[in-house]
């Protein structure tokens, strides 16, 4: 069966509880459905709840060989309000794997930086893996993450076990904390002084809401870092996820299948224009 | 070598497609406006009837000239019987265990043997052919339908008041894309041949070869249609508009335009190259089953750009900006052509009559008009 | 063991009772959804228990009576969830017109005893009295948006909320334009969608009464409606009619009835 068209049957397997409203759901191919499964950090796939619709989820799980795919949403629509609600042995339906990943090749060799906010760090968690396992392919690795307020930071384990390794920097930014918060309170783009970056061999990779992003690449292009090494992860309503249905049409690109992951130039144009 | 079919050999026609398996449609009048449905005799197309069309207005007027197709263009193209406006996508059934079967749900039915179809209508299938078949997916729907469509294409010889094909460079005369291509002139048809299919057709039918008379009679109706529009889109709907629009988003004619549109979507749904569609979900009562779906969608609703409780574009003034700098702008970047073919459509079924020559030409400093040439 | 099922009750406030016919015309799938909910209160098909506890409330009518403001907020308290049926329960409905006139001279004006009559003087939503999870327009409201709803509920799913305008499913059903074609007047353009585009299938223009889509033009379909030879008057009545207290129709409606014609 043709996974892009039609759905396949998955079983969850692990479900995890990352904030109120985030939750991971981990998804194992039922019989013989994961033949010729694989995915790139960043890409995506569409998950069906029964009976209720389909919600492009970012992948976290690395790509090499795992059975397991990992997916961290968040409870804001009707799809994630009732997929919240299943357990483990659940099944659900995956299409996939859709979109342009992130450019892990033209990473190697190089320093990489990774911005993100909110969730925004949901797909991310697929790069930071990628590179772990693959180490000495790259240089040092820096890892930027924004919150609103210090209580919205997910994953606050993996980050503590990214840090101590080697050659891995971690900063955490929350615009507004609560007593004891080890990370900086204000802006995510402050945390470009706290890292001694290598602008001319460095690759950007953010994800997260849009005016963050922009404020991260003002600041960034501010310190010289070159546009193009500047990649980003777009969102818009994706229904059909193979550039279709029309809803995540931004300018000359459909991000379903475009992106999500974009260089910079490609986007700048739009990228503060509301309505696109 | 062009054929000729007289009036009399027109339901020979139709009963050969009908022997070849297909269902016929063809142009008939259905309340106040010319509609593509199932065709068994001649007498049912409209003989003698002309359309009318202006911004927000359609009207069918009997005209002296008792001829089949002597009309412009009715609301809808091809498009309704490719991309079908509802269409089940797949279906699933839910066993005791919890687990799923998935099942792809594609049409059954007759092969389509469509006739009257215009040069717009074949140049905006070519324009969907490249988003829904020739792109990096290919839509197993759309496939299906148009893999089990035959076009019979109707030159023009009269142009509608909203018609600017000539400026789109896509009419009144079609050029390929169909199996056979007809020109009504006096007692019949020429028809030129356009596939295999085409020609045994019309071999079957025993025509004979179109005499000189004729086919300098059909050069002459296409002329007349040609002449006879005064709509043009502003740089003749060239690559140039793409920077007009995207160099001109802060223009203030989105705002005045905004106040005149209802985002009602008629002019998307009438579009013969518009593609949105969204999907939507039929679970059945016994909670066993359910089908998912897709329908016509707009780039005029609240649902088109809503994303986890935001909606990008939420004024008309983004909407309206989305659908002309899409349709006539970002287009060539997609699929390199415009997404326009001058069919006027969106200008006569606009409620409020709002025509997209007039807006593009005050955003671009120009002119969408041009004199008759006859 | 039996299964619990969800409960479900069907009341009544002040309407026509056409909108519960929805459930009764669901026909076949009655009976299937009869197997998966208890119906404890549905006064129209047998069952009452208007007091039960309930998963889910469908409420007809609007807000017309002292007696009917205090049972709303009962039901609300015994239900999980309260969703609205019909134009009367979402806006008012036909009878929130009274709302543009002086109760006490219309109730003196038709009754030989107007004490004897309780009621309010305004007939309003459902919405204005106690908090409703889900609406449904229309009037009456289409059985298969009911049935929708209903499902969505039962797997705790909020129901879909699309409202996008007549027009498109005009378009989709393949009906002619009757203001193109016709010069007729149609409210399609700022209506909810849902009925199926009835009255246009019909070659009549739609008259609202599934009440206002999201993002309506009310001024440029007023100026058209005009330009097409209908007063102000006229037009007026076309906003101030099923859906006369709906958010947009009321404000349109009002400023051309305050209008003076010159």
């Amino acid at each position: 069966m043709n996974a892009i068209d039609t759905p396949v049957n998955t079983k969850i397997v692990a479900r995890s509880e990352e904030a109120s409203d985030i939750f991971t759901l981990t998804l194992q191919f039922t019989e013989d459905q994961k033949q010729g499964y694989t995915f790139f950090p960043g890409q995506f796939n569409m998950l069906y709840l029964f009976g209720v619709g389909e919600v492009p989820i970012s992948i976290l799980s690395h790509g090499d060989g795992d059975t397991l795919y990992a997916h961290t949403i968040r409870r804001v629509g009707r799809v994630t309000q009732g997929m919240s609600l299943l357990q483990v042995g659940d099944h659900i339906g995956l299409r996939g794997p859709f979109g342009r990943g992130w450019p892990l090749p033209l990473a190697q060799g190089k320093d990489v930086l990774i911005i993100t906010g909110g969730l925004g760090c949901a797909p991310s968690v697929s790069i930071i893996h990628h590179i772990l396992k693959h180490r000495v392919a790259f240089g040092r690795l820096f890892i930027l993450q924004g919150v609103k307020h210090s209580d919205d930071l997910i994953f606050q384990k993996q980050y503590q076990q990214w840090a101590a390794l080697p050659n891995v920097q971690v900063a955490l930014a929350a615009d507004s904390s609560k007593p004891n918060w080890p990370g900086h309170t204000g802006l995510i783009t402050e945390l470009l002084e706290q890292i001694n970056l290598d602008i001319n061999n460095t690759l950007c990779m953010m994800c997260g809401p849009e005016g963050m992003m922009r404020a991260s690449v003002q600041r960034l292009t501010q310190l010289n870092f070159p546009e193009d090494a500047i990649y980003l992860s777009l969102e818009r309503n994706m229904e059909c996820a193979v550039g279709h249905c029309g809803h995540c049409q931004f300018g000359g690109d459909f991000i379903c299948k475009e992106g999500p992951v974009f260089p910079y130039p490609q986007v700048k144009a739009l990228l503060n224009k509301k309505g696109f | 070598m062009p054929y000729f079919l007289a009036y009399e050999q027109f339901n020979d026609l139709i009963t050969a497609l009908t022997a070849l398996g297909y269902r016929c449609l063809g142009p008939q009048v259905e309340d106040g406006s010319i509609v593509f449905d199932d065709l068994s005799d001649a007498t049912q197309l409209p003989w003698g009837m002309r359309d009318q069309q202006k911004p927000g207005y359609y009207r069918l007027q009997k005209s002296e000239l008792n001829e089949a197709f002597a009309w412009a263009n009715g609301p809808q193209a091809i498009k309704p019987l490719l991309f079908k406006p509802k269409e089940s996508l797949w279906r699933v059934e839910r066993d005791e265990k919890g687990a799923f079967t998935f099942k792809e749900t594609l049409p059954e039915h007759k092969p389509i043997a469509l006739i009257g179809a215009r040069a717009c209508d074949l140049a905006a299938m070519a324009i969907q052919d490249k988003t829904l078949l020739q792109g990096q997916y290919v839509d197993p729907h759309y496939r299906w339908h148009r893999e089990h469509l035959l076009v019979i294409a109707v030159n023009c010889s009269y142009s509608g008041g909203n018609c600017f094909c000539v400026s789109t460079q896509t009419g009144p005369k079609a050029t390929s894309g169909y199996d056979l291509a007809l020109t009504e002139v006096q007692n019949g048809f020429v028809v030129e041949i356009g596939s295999d299919k085409g020609l045994s057709l019309i071999e079957s039918l025993h025509c004979v070869e179109a005499s000189a008379t004729k086919t300098a009679q059909a050069e002459e109706r296409s002329n007349h249609a040609a002449n006879m529009q005064t709509k043009r889109m502003p740089k003749d709907n060239s690559r140039a508009l793409r920077d007009i629009l995207m160099n001109n988003l802060d223009h203030p004619r989105w705002q005045e335009v905004a106040e005149r549109c209802l985002s009602c979507g008629n002019c998307t749904a009438v579009c013969p190259t518009c593609f949105c569609h969204h999907q939507t979900e039929y679970p059945t009562v016994d909670g066993n089953g359910s089908v998912h779906a897709r329908e016509w969608d707009s780039c005029f609703t609240e649902g088109h750009s809503a994303i986890h409780g935001q909606v990008v574009r939420d004024t008309t003034e983004k909407r309206y900006k989305q659908w002309l700098t899409h349709k006539l702008g970002t287009w060539w970047d997609q699929f390199d052509t415009s997404g326009c073919v001058g069919c006027g459509r969106c200008v006569t079924w606009c409620p409020v009559g709002i025509d997209l020559t007039e807006e593009m030409a005050a955003i671009a400093g120009e002119f969408n008009t041009k004199e008759k040439t006859s | 063991m039996e299964e619990i099922k969800p409960r479900i009750a069907i009341h009544k406030f002040t309407s026509c009772d056409g909108c519960q016919l929805a459930f009764l015309h669901l026909g076949e799938d009655l009976i299937r959804l009869a197997e998966k909910v208890d119906i404890v209160h549905f006064v129209e098909m047998g069952p009452i228990n208007p007091t039960a506890k309930v998963d889910v409330a469908y409420v007809e009518g609007s807000i017309s009576t002292p007696e009917e403001a205090k049972r709303i907020r009962e039901i609300r308290d015994n239900s999980r969830y309260l969703v609205t049926i019909g134009a009367c329960a979402t806006s008012g409905g036909i009878q929130a017109l009274r709302n543009f006139a002086d109760t006490q001279s219309w109730m003196k004006a038709i009754y030989a005893t107007p004490k004897t009559v309780s009621t309010l003087d305004t007939a309003t939503a459902i919405s204005k009295h106690v908090k409703v999870d889900y609406e449904i327009y229309g009037c009456p409201v289409n059985s298969q948006q009911v049935l929708a709803s209903l499902l969505s509920l039962l797997q705790k799913v909020t129901p879909t909320a699309r409202r996008d305008k007549v027009c498109l499913e005009c378009k989709r059903l393949g009906y002619a334009c009757v203001m193109v074609t016709k010069g007729e007047p149609c409210m399609g353009p700022i209506t909810h969608t849902g009925c199926g585009a009835l009255c246009p299938s019909l070659g009549r223009g739609c008259y609202a009464c599934y009440g206002p889509a999201e993002n309506i033009n009310t001024d440029s379909l007023t100026q058209w409606l005009s330009s097409l030879g209908l007063s102000d008057a006229e037009i007026s009545r076309h906003f101030l009619f099923i859906q006369n207290s709906a958010p947009g129709f009321k404000e349109a409606g009002l400023k051309l009835k305050k209008k003076k014609t010159p």
